[in-house]
């Protein structure tokens, strides 16, 4: 009983004094959490690290980044669940819309802040096939042959398959003029050749790269770029489509939470300082494609050019893309609903 | 002569001076800790699927697909549950009657599948079971596929219940006195008999409990089956799964709404199975 009271009485003492000593210590040390997405933890342990070097030049004040990565979705529920995220940078605006329409922590407008569509840095959808591409796979035609099996994770649960998606759709929408209904027969198509749907795109790359499933995977451009040079460059190729869809990851302050911490300067400077050079270099190494032109110039000379279309070009936007394909009983279900009878 | 049984003593009457102390106090924590872990959280489930008001539930948890995944859960479940009781139980006997070299280590293996992250043994049972992995390859060629069809499901389920059946049926059979075998015998039962007549009364009890824990812990299981399902819309995707594709899209209500049929599936489920357990102690008594 005695242990009993004394751990509670410890553990009102520390709720206690918790917040006081976080306000107090906040003059010479500030700690900034970035909920972010699956495949960015190495490049923002990069990022982080330089961008603590230059605010404490700027500012005197050392900075601590706090990471936390997840499925794109996961994380954006997590922050609207009251995880105290000072900015997300998550995989499609999507998420970061629903955290401005159900959390209510940033503002509806929150993608016209920054440049870019708030993207500091982007990819495309790329293809991965198996070294010397013994089935020719070239373009996105190639994938609905019946004679090649076709690797993607399942758009309803995955954000980034969501892209390699409609990178099918936007291809074939411009082969055929704009027919929505030439669209859908392609992509129904496509996913015919889908043997496994994994439920998040890491589950895909294992099942294509260590299960040897399927001739080509459908994948970010960075995470192919990734993937081709930790697991093999001697066992896969990658094949860049005649087109594709510009892949936005984008970010954000979490503004009312950056307020309540006081940390609303060093977010939105921390953001900024994404689309500088030092930052768009390092995005760059970690396969990135960086957004700005001048760094684009300077560090994009290794990226294959493709012409790409936007979402907002080719769907009208995320909330529109979102319904009409991914919700239930939307496209995607259509597509199997009839592949299954 | 009546053996060990995983039941709680019949509670004397409650005026009855009890001799272990802190009745009120241990009685009070255990209701806190009921409420806060369990029913807190599960009336919570109850009352977001309530916004969707009858309509909408009943959209949201009979559509083609939740049903398909219904069927595909608790099918899979019970199978793995079955096959679990079968193995489970020859596991068990195994360990408790015989002594072999290497008894301990393959008594230990027995709970590999409680302390395994559930991630970890799906990627490893799907590389294993996939028809390039080692097992999946032997079958391939006959046109069997395990991994990405039901079959590889209940594979991964099967794993995961083993160890419930396993350690309810031991302990019982640990204090299963020898000599009643020897009895039956000597009074002309045959092997067989003296199995079904003798030994299997005092052990169905625990098997049905440990039957009816794999088979809830089957029912909930996502970590390990998103790997082997293969996810296909319709047929296999398991209802774990559609429940996490709904968050995707922040449709709590209707993600609340197919957990609701899953908590009352598994419950019906979960009571017969007590009722199956309670009149097979009374019989074994």
């Amino acid at each position: 009983m005695k242990t009993l009271k004394t751990i509670a009485r410890l553990t009102l003492a520390l709720t206690l004094i918790a917040p006081i000593g976080g306000t107090a210590a906040a003059q010479d040390k500030v700690t900034l959490l970035n909920v972010s997405y699956d495949p960015t933890r190495e490049l923002y342990k990069e990022i982080n690290a330089r961008f603590a070097q230059v605010w404490k030049q700027r500012t005197g004040q050392d900075v601590e980044i706090k990471q936390s990565h997840g499925g794109s979705g996961a994380q954006a529920r997590a922050v609207i669940d009251g995880l105290e995220a000072d900015v997300v940078t998550l995989g499609l605006a999507y998420d970061i819309d629903e955290i401005a329409q159900r959390g209510k922590t940033l503002p509806a407008d929150w993608q016209k802040k920054l440049p870019h569509n708030s993207t500091p840095f982007a990819s495309t959808v790329a293809f991965v096939v198996r070294k010397g591409n013994p089935k020719g796979i070239k373009d996105w035609n190639d994938l609905i042959r019946p004679d090649v099996q076709v690797i993607t994770a399942n758009p309803k649960t995955s954000g980034g398959a969501r892209w390699n998606y409609l990178g099918a759709w936007g291809y074939a929408l411009q082969k055929n003029k704009g027919s929505e209904a030439a669209a859908r027969e392609f992509v129904g198509k496509l996913y015919k050749n889908v043997p496994v749907l994994d439920a998040g795109a890491r589950g895909s790359t294992t099942t294509f790269v260590e299960r040897g499933i399927g001739d080509v995977l459908i994948a970010w451009e960075n995470e192919a770029l990734l993937s081709v040079k930790q697991l093999g460059p001697d066992k896969f190729d990658i094949v860049i489509p005649s087109v594709s869809i510009l892949a936005e990851p984008p970010v954000a302050v979490n503004e009312v939470v950056a307020q309540k911490h006081g940390t609303t300067k060093v977010a939105r400077a921390y953001l900024e300082f994404l689309y500088t050079d030092a930052a768009q270099g390092i995005a760059a190494k970690h396969y990135f494609r960086p957004t700005g032109p001048r760094s684009l110039a300077k560090y994009g000379g290794d990226f294959p050019k493709v012409p790409q279309f936007t979402i907002d070009q080719v769907f009208g936007g995320w909330a529109k893309a979102q319904k009409t394909h991914f919700a239930d009983g939307g496209v995607f279900d259509q597509i199997y609903s009839t592949a299954g009878k | 002569m009546s053996p060990a049984l995983p039941r709680r003593v019949a509670p004397s009457t409650p005026r009855a001076r009890s001799v272990l102390p802190g009745v009120r106090l241990t009685l009070g924590f255990t209701v806190a800790y009921l409420l806060f872990l369990v029913i807190i959280p599960l009336s919570t489930l109850f009352v977001r699927t309530a916004r969707l008001g009858w309509g909408g539930f009943l959209e949201a948890a009979t559509s083609p697909r939740a049903i398909a995944a219904y069927r595909l859960s608790v099918g899979a479940s019970v199978t793995a549950a079955l096959v679990n009781g079968v193995f489970g139980l020859l596991v068990a006997w195994v360990l408790t009657r015989y002594r072999f070299t290497g008894k301990s280590i393959a008594d230990a293996l027995v709970d590999l599948p409680f302390a395994l992250p559930t991630a970890v043994a799906g990627v490893a049972l799907t590389t294993l079971y996939s028809q390039n992995g080692l097992i999946g390859a032997l079958f391939a060629p006959h046109g069997i596929k395990i991994a990405f069809t039901p079959l590889g499901i209940t594979v991964a389920l099967t794993f995961i219940g083993l160890p419930f059946v396993v350690r309810s049926v031991q302990p019982v059979l640990e204090t299963l006195p020898r000599e009643i075998e020897e009895v039956a015998a000597t009074l002309g039962a045959d092997r067989w008999q003296t199995f079904r007549r003798v030994i299997l009364p005092a052990l169905t009890p625990a098997l049905v409990a440990g039957v009816s824990l794999s088979f809830a812990r089957a029912i909930g299981e996502y970590g390990s089956v998103v790997f082997i399902s293969g996810n296909m819309p319709g047929r296999t995707e398991i209802a774990p799964l559609l429940i996490m594709s709904k968050l995707e899209q922040y449709d709590y209500a209707g993600a609340t709404a197919i957990a609701v049929v899953m908590l009352l599936l598994s419950a019906v489920i979960l009571i017969g199975a007590g009722l199956v357990q309670r009149r097979a102690a009374k019989r074994a008594a």
